[in-house]
């Protein structure tokens, strides 16, 4: 039952984020044009040469989705921050975990959303051609979403307590997103090119575990860090 | 005089909060009963919220402890955001949705049912725009928003800062009727006030706060403004 309220209440917060998100509609747009605009620069960074441009889409694929996945995490608490409803809502009961899980799944929603563009745009400005691996492609994409987001949407909540929260997000969060960042990137490169060394499997089971050490211990520590 | 802890809706000792080197509260022991509604009024950054927000649990004390009917703030807080509602000057509602979809958030929370929303609305003369996006509501607008909120709660002790900000007579009136509906409960109010005349129809005992700390109550007959009380009240030009 206490788990079922809690879900009710995860969900709750998740479907009034994305709602508020859907209706200013700004935000989805402006973090998407800046992913795309990361890529682009990417594009002009790397020259003509088809072959860099190939082995550099991995680490340009993942940063674009970071440095726009910040501004996502930031907006999350700031809608709570505007019209000063962080107070009503750490006053509700229950455990404070349900606002944190909701949050997380907005965030992981709306950065997926990001992450297909992201991935279009990739496919077409790096000449990438689908992989026969790519379901297992598409798992490593998941798994680096889940620890990016819940690192993002942790840091977010500390950071939102902050005048500069805006700088302090980016400090506090890239390195501690260094792992989860570097095995993502790697098991993209390995998929991409049909896994020939057999290392996408030890990379993979990297993100897995960093996945699950940093879920257990942010929704452990969550009550802490959104206290005033 | 001494009570059972199932009597006393605050039962605060020597409750104490520090922002970096600043004291803001230094030991300010409450007692209040159920079925009380208290005025607790002082100067501006006497630490009247900052008493309201430790209440609550939405801070949590330097030093000395508090319980709501029985529940402790410090260990017992899920307990006690369960007996108490904050109502506080910032309406804390979301812009981007409608006043409907504000409630049924609330309700959800706050693990009530979803039809309790309208029926709040209703209450507070929303029903007619729940529909519409907050964004477009006046501050009056956002009060009432907040009321319905405070309704679908039904808390045990009402923690009101400043409550009468922004409200219409009709608003006001509203307001104190949900205050003696909670005190009829068995409930009580600590409403931080500087409209000591809208307060006064509700308010039986009254507290002030001066530089952190608690002034002894000055006793105010129920429903009776003067002007002569502001004098007891350690305030000054407040009383409307």
């Amino acid at each position: 039952m206490a788990f079922r309220d809690e879900w009710l209440r995860a969900r709750a917060v998740a479907w009034k984020d994305l709602m508020a998100e859907r209706r200013s509609k700004a935000g989805f747009n402006s973090v998407a044009a800046l992913g795309v605009t990361i890529l682009v620069l990417f594009g002009f960074a790397l020259g003509p040469d088809a072959e860099a441009i190939r082995a550099a889409a991995p680490g340009a694929l993942w940063l674009a989705a970071l440095f726009a996945g910040v501004l996502a995490f930031n907006r999350s608490y700031q809608v709570e921050l505007d019209g000063g409803a962080l107070e009503p809502l750490l006053m509700y009961p229950g455990a404070r975990r349900s606002i944190f899980a909701g949050k997380l799944l907005a965030n992981f929603v709306f950065v997926f959303l990001l992450l297909v563009i992201v991935i279009a745009v990739s496919l077409v400005l790096f000449h990438i051609t689908v992989p026969s691996t790519w379901p297992r492609l598409l798992l490593v994409v998941l798994l680096g979403e889940v620890g990016l987001v819940t690192l993002g949407t942790f840091y977010a909540a500390m950071a939102s307590r902050s005048r500069a929260r805006e700088v302090l997000l980016p400090l506090l969060l890239f390195p501690m997103l260094v792992p989860v960042l570097l095995a993502a990137m790697q098991a993209t490169k390995a998929l991409l090119v049909g896994d020939v060394m057999h290392d996408a499997g030890a990379w993979t089971s990297l993100l897995v575990a960093y996945d699950v050490i940093f879920l257990i211990s942010t929704f452990l520590a969550f009550d802490y860090v959104i206290e005033a | 005089m001494n009570h059972s802890t199932n009597d006393l809706a605050i039962d605060a000792r020597m409750l104490a909060r520090r922002f970096g080197a600043q004291w803001v509260l230094r030991g300010v022991s409450l007692e209040l009963r159920s079925g009380v509604a208290a005025g607790l009024v002082g100067a501006n950054g006497s630490g009247k919220s900052t008493l309201l927000r430790l209440l609550c649990t939405l801070l949590r004390p330097t030093a000395g402890t508090a319980s709501i009917f029985g529940a402790d703030i410090a260990s017992e807080p899920d307990r006690v955001r369960e007996l108490v509602g904050f109502f506080s000057p910032v309406p804390g509602v979301y812009e981007d949705l409608t006043a409907m979809e504000n409630i049924r958030f609330a309700a959800t929370m706050l693990g009530r049912p979803a039809g309790s929303a309208a029926s709040a609305l209703e209450r507070t003369g929303l029903a007619s725009v729940a529909n519409e996006r907050v964004r477009g509501f006046s501050s009056g607008m956002l009060r009432r928003l907040s009321l319905a909120r405070l309704l679908v709660h039904r808390p045990r002790l009402l923690l009101l800062d400043e409550p009468y900000n922004n409200f219409d007579a009709p608003g006001t009136a509203l307001l104190n009727d949900v205050i003696r509906e909670t005190l009829a409960f068995g409930g009580s109010a600590l409403i931080v006030v500087h409209d000591v005349a809208s307060a006064m129809p509700v308010v039986n005992e009254w507290f002030s706060l001066t530089g952190g700390k608690m002034s002894p109550s000055a006793a105010i007959p129920v429903g009776s403004p003067s002007p002569s009380i502001i004098p007891a009240l350690g305030m000054s030009g407040v009383l409307h």
